[in-house]
């Protein structure tokens, strides 16, 4: 195989048969993915799905904790998880520009599969462009997953059921992965390396739900962060909302360069990061289970759901004071002074 | 982290605030000149904490929001030359100009890239010799020095594509104008990182001419607290004069040598401010003997007529004499997301800081 990839990867012909498998089926082989038919022919167990889609362009391509591939898998079996829904099938659309690494490639496409099998969801479709040099950047990667949802969790990615006094947990440290992208992308990694939070959170996610049947409302917070979680809870069901910011959870090397460039880790996109509302009496129990997951260790009450300040969701600073979290306008830019 | 958490300490804090409780009589207003401070007192929830007697107005600290439109809309003609590189700190991106803004001519296929530092454009200048760079050159005294010292580099390596835009301004000018003006006051926040360059001397005139207490301040919650408490206590006494409660990195000299690049490579011009018009010896432009980087002599480039926005009160809210929820366009017209008034844009203007965390 080439070395690189040429548009006739993307022509339909010889060369796009031998990518796809030497490398895609090769590494995400499963029965459904072989048939290598027009569409997959799925069987699902519920009558109710979880229907979500998701497209990746980040730069770096690399970073430290994970790369596009990984990010590709987590993001959308992460939507479907924090449904409520249990992740089955993804496909795969990669738009590839003329020139592009196979060795990366592969790379990436290994990543994938490996994170496929741990989440335990199956890449059963996929699609390969490849344009002119220039008219992406590297690799751009889509998925699309479909899981099984429950008539009982329904509503758990509105959130419609959440009420006054309903507890709110994060699954441990914010802002890790914004800030890893940020700092590999500025060359910023003057102490110890920040690593990406970017990881697969269905099955924690189960965990939680085995125990409690009150979970609420669940959603990750990518871009926008923690704060913006919040406040579209708040707005959307027009419930106070008041978080602590003594039991949010920011590493010391993401605190610094937050710092350093002005940043509020509140807004910072994370990778691995859900928050979950639950009935005050369950959330103890929820809270324990979610710590006895390798990506919950850190795990935090951090607020909860009020019947005060409707629409508004509050921070109590660590220093005692208060104030409003809103919602970002654009992206956060570096302050100058 | 340290040096850090040690200032965010709640206890600490806690005792400060009993401190004010205690001490505040009178009911007064103390302006935070700098826009960092602005950012602080809003993040950290600190008026929550204050005693009613304490009111914290917002002053014209923040570069971005001071800057004139006719600074934009020449940056925004640079960027539209095809051989121009731009270069900015990030806040500038979204300013909006009379008609435009640089994030919007980027989209339309401008070259325009945020820095962190000037060094970063000189570097961008060096891969780029058949591009002319181009670095906004904005800020006080805390950034006005690493200009200085940019084009110093520049003149040594040689670098005759790269060309500084300078709007840069010195603060006191600005400070005694408002008092000047008639902002009702009872003491200054002084800004610690200018003052860190500067050193003290320079607001000796407040105390002395106009009878208002200057206490220089870091930016986390117990420095502003401590200024505070300190200024809460000068005017109870009627002792006003000039205090640090920076210690740690103002020196009273403050950074001489920075003093010296500045002044060796700028020269003091009178310059506009948004809300308080033309003020003397305020403006810091390039010298002539480095003026080969001066964009302004350099690259020459047509600007279109300056538009001013109607019903804006930046002015007013800069000057500390409205807040910005008495605009009619606050909130409404003018939201951090589509910026009119110079104050919504920055992170540390006032508007965008009340919208923020007030709203």
């Amino acid at each position: 195989m080439d070395k690189n990839i040429l548009l006739g990867h993307g022509s339909g012909g010889v060369m796009t048969h031998d990518l796809i498998s030497d490398l895609f089926v090769k590494y995400f082989h499963n029965e459904l993915l072989e048939t290598q038919t027009d569409s997959a022919v799925l069987q699902i167990a519920s009558n109710i799905i979880s229907f979500t889609t998701d497209s990746f362009v980040v730069d770096p391509i690399f970073f430290p904790g994970g790369n596009i591939g990984k990010l590709a898998i987590a993001g959308t079996v992460n939507d479907l998880a924090v449904s409520g829904a249990k992740p089955k099938y993804l496909s795969c659309g990669f738009i590839i520009e003329e020139g592009f690494s196979i060795g990366e490639l592969e790379k990436i496409v290994k990543t994938m599969a490996e994170e496929a099998k741990k989440a335990g969801v199956k890449i059963v479709t996929g699609d390969t462009k490849v344009v002119n040099r220039g008219k992406c950047d590297k690799v751009y990667i889509n998925t699309t997953g479909v899981g099984e949802l429950s008539e009982n969790r329904k509503d758990i990615g509105t959130g419609v059921n959440i009420e006054a006094g309903d507890k709110i947990i994060i699954n441990g440290s914010i802002a890790d992965h914004g800030m890893s992208i940020m700092a590999s992308r500025e060359g910023l990694n003057f102490s110890a390396e920040i690593e990406s939070d970017c990881a697969c959170l269905n099955h924690m996610i189960q965990k939680a739900l085995d125990v409690s049947d009150k979970i609420k409302f669940m959603r990750d917070a990518t871009r926008g962060g923690l704060a913006t979680v919040l406040c579209e809870l708040a707005t959307d069901r027009n419930y106070g909302i008041e978080i602590n910011e003594e039991d949010i959870v920011v590493k010391e090397n993401v605190r610094g360069i937050c710092e350093l460039l002005g940043f509020d880790p509140l807004y910072v996109a994370n990778e691995g990061k859900v928050v979950i509302v639950v009935a005050s009496e369950d959330a103890e129990e929820v809270l324990e289970a979610i710590r006895s997951d390798e990506y919950g260790k850190d795990a935090a009450i951090i607020g909860e759901v009020t019947d005060i300040h409707h629409g508004r969701a509050w921070l109590n600073t660590g220093i005692g004071g208060r104030r409003i979290i809103d919602m970002l306008a654009g992206e956060q830019l570096p302050r100058i002074c | 982290m340290k040096y850090i958490d040690e200032y965010r300490d709640k206890d600490l804090v806690q005792k400060l605030v009993a401190q004010i409780k205690k001490k505040s009589k009178k009911p007064i207003s103390l302006m935070e000149v700098c826009g960092g401070h602005t950012m602080s007192i809003q993040k950290f929830g600190i008026p929550y904490l204050l005693p009613d007697t304490v009111k914290l107005i917002s002053g014209p600290g923040c570069p971005v929001c001071v800057s004139s439109n006719s600074f934009i809309d020449r940056a925004i003609a640079y960027s539209r030359l095809d051989d121009v590189i731009i270069t900015t700190y990030g806040d500038l991106i979204r300013v909006p100009g009379s008609t435009s803004s640089l994030d919007k001519e980027k989209a339309k296929g401008a070259d325009i890239r945020i820095v962190y530092s000037i060094l970063d454009a000189l570097t961008i200048a060096k891969s780029n010799r058949g591009k002319r760079v181009v670095f906004l050159g904005i800020g006080f005294e805390t950034t006005a020095p690493g200009s200085a010292a940019g084009i110093l580099k520049a003149q040594m390596a040689g670098l005759k594509n790269f060309f500084v835009f300078s709007s840069h301004k010195i603060m006191p000018p600005a400070m005694e104008a408002l008092i000047d003006e008639g902002v009702k006051i009872d003491g200054y926040i002084a800004p610690g990182h200018v003052t860190t360059i500067t050193g003290t001397s320079i607001y000796k005139d407040i105390p002395e001419k106009f009878g208002l207490g200057c206490v220089v301040s870091g930016f986390e919650p117990v420095d502003l607290l401590t200024a505070i408490l300190m200024l809460v206590v000068q005017i109870e006494n009627n002792d006003p004069k000039v205090e640090i409660a920076y210690k740690r990195v103002v020196k009273p000299e403050g950074n001489v040598k920075a003093q010296e690049i500045l002044y060796e490579v700028f020269e003091l011009r009178d310059d506009w401010w948004r809300g308080l018009g033309i003020l003397p010896k305020s403006g810091l432009k390039i010298r002539e003997k480095y003026q080969m980087h001066d964009a302004e002599v350099m690259v020459p480039v047509e600007v279109e007529p300056v538009k001013e926005w109607k019903g804006c009160i930046c002015g007013e809210v800069l000057k500390g004499l409205k807040n910005p929820k008495e605009c009619k366009l606050f909130g409404k017209v003018c939201t951090p997301a589509n910026p009119v008034g110079a104050c919504m844009v920055s992170n540390e203007g006032s508007c965008h800081a009340y919208y923020r965390y007030n709203k």
